[in-house]
């Protein structure tokens, strides 16, 4: 017969474990996120630069920019620049849209950034290849406060 | 909504990329913040940003809460000839500010 000790222990374990491996299996919002734009696609590190501060005093307004490497003509463009962040209520930041009459491919903004945390940018080719890029800002002072 | 602010060269040639710069003031409010009582308080922030040259689309920009109040934007583009921005911000709700700016093409 089980003592109330090793009822309990085994109750405890048998709630947690499902609980621990469904925990695993679910993906960061932000995850969900980048997997929307990239679909099955594999991004490459490169031709992509994010600029943003390394440190941000104040989380409710953080530059950052957005540079890619492309000729920007007809056949070889940058579609569309797409930010995200992994540590904010909601991951989407922004998504531009861009053609071969931008001339550069170059996109300015501010942000707000909740807490230290790691932003993504995403760029999404003419030829439906993708660049993607992380920066680690850390935060002083967190925007998105209530 | 106040009026937008646009900064643009004040001469440029056909063919050059030119920077393009706006900032328009809004609260940007997210969503996420509640009043003093508890209540929620509802999101209102600019959603969209559309800028046309010559009547085509040269870029647009889909934001969401993250974007910092007062939105910032810089972009680019090449000259194709004289013309006329047409930039509109769109406010959640629908309503739009519209500004347009001559671009001085020597």
């Amino acid at each position: 017969m089980l003592s109330r000790r090793q009822f309990s222990l085994g109750a405890a374990a048998a709630v947690s474990l499902p609980l621990h491996a469904l925990a695993q299996e679910q993906p960061q919002p932000w995850e969900q996120a980048v997997k929307s734009i990239l679909g099955e696609a594999k991004p490459t590190e490169a031709k992509l630069t994010l600029d943003m501060p390394e440190i941000a005093e104040n989380g409710n307004t953080v530059p950052f920019s957005v540079r890619i490497d492309s000729p920007m003509t007809e056949k070889d463009h940058v579609r569309a620049i797409h930010i995200i962040s992994t540590g904010n209520p909601q991951p989407g930041v922004a998504t531009f849209r861009l053609t071969p009459q931008s001339g550069r491919a170059m996109v300015s903004s501010r942000m707000r950034l909740a807490r230290t945390q790691d932003v993504i940018a995403i760029a999404e080719l003419s030829d439906s290849k993708f660049l993607m890029s992380k920066r680690a800002v850390k935060v002083t002072i967190g925007g998105c406060g209530g | 909504m106040s009026k937008p602010r646009v900064k643009l060269p004040d001469a440029a040639k056909v063919g050059d990329i030119i920077e393009v710069k706006t900032l328009v003031s809004h609260v940007m409010e997210t969503g996420q913040r509640k009043t003093a009582e508890g209540q929620s308080i509802p999101r209102n922030i600019i959603n969209a940003f559309i800028a046309k040259f010559a009547g085509n689309e040269v870029f647009k920009a889909e934001l969401l809460p993250g974007i910092s109040a007062n939105p910032y934007l810089s972009f680019f583009m090449k000259v194709p000839g004289p013309g006329e921005f047409e930039f509109t911000w769109v406010e959640d709700g629908g309503n739009k500010i519209v500004q347009k700016v001559k671009l001085n093409v020597t």
